[in-house]
């Protein structure tokens, strides 16, 4: 049916084409020949097709625009005919003689258009009753075009200041009634398309009338193009006419094309100027009217009006603008009840930006938006509209990005109470725009309570939600989001120690409470941003103003125990391990003996406790061994019992080679260069040759159990431990247990089927000759062996 | 010289009677070629060459052009009559005739001569040349304005007659037009008027005057007070009763001469719709009332509102016409 109904709209068009143009052709012979009387019956013989109802207003525009070039050949004919002696007056009447309306209007503006030219009358006279004899089409098509031709014929004849055609002092309004006129005509015969024909129809008809809207709109178009409406005349008649026909007209296409177009085609400067105006329009709309998109361009105009010209910004201050645009919105979201939260949101997105670019200083402004966002809403629960959604994270990122400094954001009280409205995910993404934009401007967040702000801002990442049940955070998403909070940890800083001792208290407030998962994120860079500190603080007695400190190390260290303390509760016993002996390495530097031992006892017992697994037991070992050999803080009591527990574990660890490589590590526990106190030769000895027990042991083992002999990589490690501790000079080492070591490694056989262990030894070998060659002390020292 | 030529011929089948088209020819073949009149008659005016001339529609459908005059202007002028050559004319006497005269169409061939005025040029005797007479009528009185009607027709005429006593007596006649002016009406109200249909339709008229001059232009608006049906367009005709006869002989015949479009489309309640109708280009005459009982014209403006379904609504309003004395001539 449909495809039917355009073959036949087609055919229409071609029969009607085809009349015209054979009219147009006697018409052109007529001028040719300088017969008026001729020119005028087939002109309007021509325009006369324009009266077909038949054609879709595209189609009908193909018509229009063939009529309209040939109006022209007609109005130089015309013009022509004045020149050679016809009364314009004469001619302005002849043509009114034509029977049918449409095409006697047609060349009444036609003739009406020479008759301006011609100056025999005052143009506003000729254009008014122009503009009055149209009333006689009422079809909203075929009234639109014949308006639209007067509206095209007139533009240039206006009597507009500095125009040919200027009239007397009310020139202008002279020019502004008539297009106004036109204007509200037009958009009547607009309005009414949309109640003709049947209701079937109507989303037809609502396509057609978007088709034709343009034909409106050109009206303020030429309003705006007139020199003489400056802004006394757009503010005292232009835009209260416009508005009136607007607000009347209750056609709710009409309405947001409209509304657009003024504030499209008028200068910002004027908008500022009439907003009160302008949007006290706003809530007299139709409810159904998307005032949100309309508002929203009107604060997008403006925000670039004031972001290109500074020089404007303070008439907004003077006019109020920020404080109109929001009273308009929160009367616009009032007025229409059923306002989707999408609208709101966006509106208050608009003005956001708006106030951002215009007010920038102003973070009041900006936090009363938000506040008002809030109260709308308040009571509506989370928000399930995922664009609503979308357009929520925009408003609140536009802080953000405008400041690119999250500090200011923070200022802002509402902030947070908006963020509160969106579900999980989405706090989840809000929190990484956040971080984001820490990061990338690398904000220092310097003061306590803005850190407890942020904190709160992005507890989506902080804390678990009420998650609902099934929703799985994807784990690298997670562990993306949680390493980003850890880089965040080092943007909190400040330089005073109270107030970072402050920082890192919320933090851990919060981290504590963040669930397992986070801990092992969030943990680490708060327990090295808190050593930091400790490393910061004035060594104890030497404050020059002779205060006592709040912060002190003491409490930082009783601070990270807490923390580490929670560790070994999820399961990340060897992290805590880890931070336990980092810890205690700082306690240490501090020489808070107590501490450092509370630190490794902590990290003894999980050592004990929590790891199992062999492999993971030597790591930890090594680590236990490395850190407490640089321990300098401890008395002969503790260091002896620590070091004695390390030993011992050493000697149970489960593979013989670990036990021996653990248990000549030890041997360092007992001889500390730069430490008088540890120097105790004799415990080395032992150990080395426990060691060495070890790894004869360990060899045996291998050849019983695999009827080969292991490796004697363990030996010429043994041998390098010797050379180490011989070189520091040690009297327990002698030159014949090395001599011995070194028949030992050559005597076995497997030295030379292990490519390896021949090279290492080879090394070796090579590293004694050239402390040999070296002189001195260490050269003499090593003439004394003999291999 | 041509063109009084032209006019004569004419005239001679005017005065055979009025026939069909075809016949006129025939007749006028007949006395062009076979029987050649004795004389050559002429009528010029006075002030012939100067005097405007109107186009008159002749029942043959062709338009002739005839002087114009009106009441009591004095019609004079030279007849001349020219034997032709080697010819004489014998006659009982010449004279010349103005006749105003109503013709009924349904009573074809009878004229009521209601003016009739005579003036004797000679005695009788012979004509062997040219001869000219001057004559006048003075100061006439021509109440009538020439009127070409449906059923009924108003001329005055000159008629020359040259009686003879054997083979007929030759006459020729002259037409001429008579318009008649009037001063502009004293008083001339509007046409103002609610009219519709209950429930349906309610529009308020006006036309700016009950009087019009010929060119005149009608001014007024269309106002729409309710609007229930789906208009289509409005016209507004300009329609001629014309009625003839009296009592249970009247005979009455409208006519529509103009129908002029007014509005397109349907319009809504509050709709003000402009009349702006030339006068001009219509074939307009006064309204003439009672022309001594014989007949009347009256004229109307019908408003026409048809909707969709091609029904159409009207209201007719008497209008009087009148000549103005044109301001150039």
């Amino acid at each position: 049916m449909i495809a039917d109904g355009a073959e036949d709209e087609d055919k229409w068009l071609a029969a009607s084409a085809a009349a015209f143009k054979q009219n147009a052709f006697y018409m052109q012979r007529a001028i040719d020949t300088n017969n008026l009387k001729d020119a005028l019956k087939y002109s309007a013989q021509m325009l006369s097709e324009l009266r077909t109802s038949k054609l879709s207003p595209q189609k009908y525009y193909d018509l229009y625009m063939r009529a309209f070039d040939e109006l022209r050949k007609l109005e130089i004919f015309f013009m022509e005919e004045t020149r050679r002696g016809c009364s314009v007056i004469e001619l302005y009447e002849l043509v009114q003689h034509a029977g049918n309306i449409l095409p006697r209007l047609y060349l009444l503006c036609t003739a009406g258009s020479v008759y301006i030219k011609t100056k025999e009358a005052p143009a506003k006279e000729i254009l008014k009753d122009l503009v009055e004899m149209c009333r006689g089409i009422q079809h909203p098509l075929r009234g639109l075009f014949l308006r639209s031709y007067l509206a095209q014929i007139s533009r240039d004849k206006l009597p507009d200041i500095g125009s040919e055609y200027e009239g007397d002092a009310d020139t202008v309004t002279d020019a502004v009634e008539f297009v106004l006129l036109n204007f509200t005509e037009m958009n009547k015969l607009w309005v009414r398309m949309q109640h003709q024909g049947p209701a079937r129809d109507k989303e037809r008809r609502e396509k057609e009338r978007g088709e034709l809207r343009d034909l409106v709109g050109k009206n303020l178009h030429v309003l705006s193009q007139l020199e003489g409406v400056d802004l006394d005349m757009y503010r005292d008649t232009v835009l209260p006419r416009v508005l009136e026909q607007i607000v009347n007209c209750r056609d709710e296409i009409a309405q947001y094309y409209l509304v657009d177009c003024i504030i499209q085609v008028f200068p910002d400067e004027y908008h500022l100027q009439t907003l009160d105006v302008l949007l006290g329009a706003c809530p007299q709309l139709q409810p159904s009217v998307d005032i949100m998109t309309v508002l929203s361009r009107l604060m997008e105009r403006l925000s670039n009006y004031a972001a290109l010209n500074a020089e404007v910004l303070p008439y907004f201050l003077q006019v109020e603008a920020f404080s109109k645009l929001n009273i308009a919105i929160g009367k616009v979201i009032e007025a229409q009840e059923d306002m989707p939260i999408l609208s709101a949101v966006t509106l208050y997105s608009s003005l956001l930006k708006f106030t951002l670019h215009v007010h920038p200083d102003r973070l009041d402004y900006a936090d009363q938006v938000l506040g008002s966002c809030v109260k709308q809403l308040t009571g509506k629960g989370k928000i399930d509209d995922p664009r609503a959604t979308k357009e929520i994270v925009s408003l609140l990122s536009a802080p953000l990005e405008k400041y690119n400094d999250v500090v200011i954001a923070l200022k802002l009280t509402n902030y947070p109470l908006v963020v509160e409205y969106l579900d999980n995910e989405t706090k989840r993404v809000m929190a990484s725009v956040i971080i984001r934009s820490i990061m990338k401007n690398n904000t220092l967040i310097t003061k306590a309570e803005k850190v407890e702000a942020l904190l709160e801002l992005i507890k989506g990442l902080i804390n678990d939600l009420d998650e609902p049940q099934g929703l799985e955070v994807d784990e690298d998403d997670f562990e993306e989001e949680q390493n980003s909070v850890a880089r965040l940890i080092h943007m909190l800083y400040n330089d005073d120690s109270e107030e970072m001792f402050k920082i890192i208290s919320i933090l851990k407030k919060h981290f504590l409470t963040g669930g397992p998962k986070r801990m092992k994120f969030t943990i680490p860079p708060l327990v090295v941003s808190s050593l930091k500190l400790i490393r910061r603080l004035p060594v104890e007695g030497d404050n020059p103003f002779g205060k006592e400190a709040s912060v002190t190390a003491t409490k930082i260290f009783q601070f990270l125990n807490q923390i580490i303390e929670a560790l070994p509760s999820v399961p990340s016993p060897d992290l805590a391990f880890r931070l336990y002996l980092q810890c205690a390495e700082a306690a240490n530097k501090c020489d808070e003996e107590p501490i450092a031992y509370e630190f490794f006892t902590q990290a003894y017992i999980l050592y004990e406790e929590e790891i199992s697994d062999s492999k993971a037991q030597v790591t930890a070992l090594q680590l236990i061994i490395g850190t407490l050999q640089r321990m300098h803080v401890f008395g002969v009591e503790n260091r002896d019992t620590l070091t004695h527990k390390a030993t011992g574990y050493s000697a149970k660890l489960l593979k013989k080679p670990d036990q021996c490589r653990a248990v000549y590590a030890c041997s360092h526990l007992f001889w500390l260069e730069d430490h008088e106190t540890i120097h105790d030769g004799e415990r080395v000895l032992l150990c080395l040759k426990r060691a060495l027990k070890i790894a004869n042991s360990a060899q045996q083992m291998a050849s019983t159990a695999r009827g080969s002999t292991g490796s004697v990589t363990l030996f010429i490690e043994m041998l390098n431990k010797y050379l180490y501790f011989y070189e520091k000079g040690i009297p327990q080492i002698t030159v014949e247990s090395i001599e011995s070591l070194i028949q030992l490694i050559k005597n076995e056989e497997s030295v030379l089927s292990d490519p390896s262990a021949e090279s290492f030894f080879a090394s070796t070998l090579r590293f004694m000759e050239s402390q040999k060659q070296k002189g001195g002390a260490i050269s003499d020292r090593y003439e004394e062996i003999k291999v | 010289m041509q063109l009084i030529l032209f006019l004569l011929l004419v005239s001679y089948s005017l005065k055979t009677g009025y026939c069909d088209w075809d016949l006129n020819l025939l007749i006028m073949n007949y006395l062009l070629g076979a029987f050649k009149p004795a004389c050559n008659i002429s009528i010029t005016f006075t002030d012939g060459k100067n005097r405007k001339q109107v186009p008159i529609k002749k029942d043959n459908g062709q338009t002739v052009m005839n002087p114009l005059f009106q009441s009591q202007e004095t019609i004079s002028g030279k007849i001349s009559i020219e034997p032709y050559q080697g010819k004489k004319v014998e006659h009982n006497g010449v004279k010349v005739e103005l006749l105003g005269q109503i013709e009924m169409y349904f009573d074809r061939g009878n004229f009521y001569d209601f003016t009739s005025l005579v003036r004797e040029l000679d005695v009788p005797g012979e004509i062997y040349e040219r001869k000219t007479y001057p004559f006048e009528f003075s100061t006439v009185e021509m109440p009538h304005e020439t009127y070409n009607g449906v059923n009924v027709r108003l001329r005055y005429v000159l008629k020359v007659t040259v009686t003879r006593g054997y083979g007929g007596s030759i006459v020729e006649y002259q037409d001429f037009v008579v318009r008649n002016y009037v001063p502009l009406p004293p008083i001339n109200n509007s046409i103002k008027m609610e009219v519709g249909i209950e429930d349906c339709l309610h529009i308020e008229f006006e036309y700016n005057k009950s009087k019009y001059h010929l060119k005149d232009v009608i001014l007024g608006k269309i106002y729409f007070l309710l609007v229930r049906i789906k208009i289509k367009n409005m016209d507004l005709e300009i329609r001629r009763r014309e009625s003839t006869g009296a009592g249970a002989n009247t005979h009455v015949e409208t006519e529509t001469l103009a129908k002029f479009e007014l509005m397109d489309g349907a319009p809504v309640r509050g709709e003000s719709i402009p009349v702006r109708v030339f006068l001009t280009p219509y074939d307009l005459t006064p309204t003439y009332k009672n022309i001594n009982n014989k007949f009347s014209v009256k004229y109307y403006l019908n408003l026409v509102l048809v909707d969709e379904e091609d029904r159409r609504y009207f209201k007719q309003q008497e209008i009087t016409l009148y000549r103005l004395k044109e301001e150039t001539s």
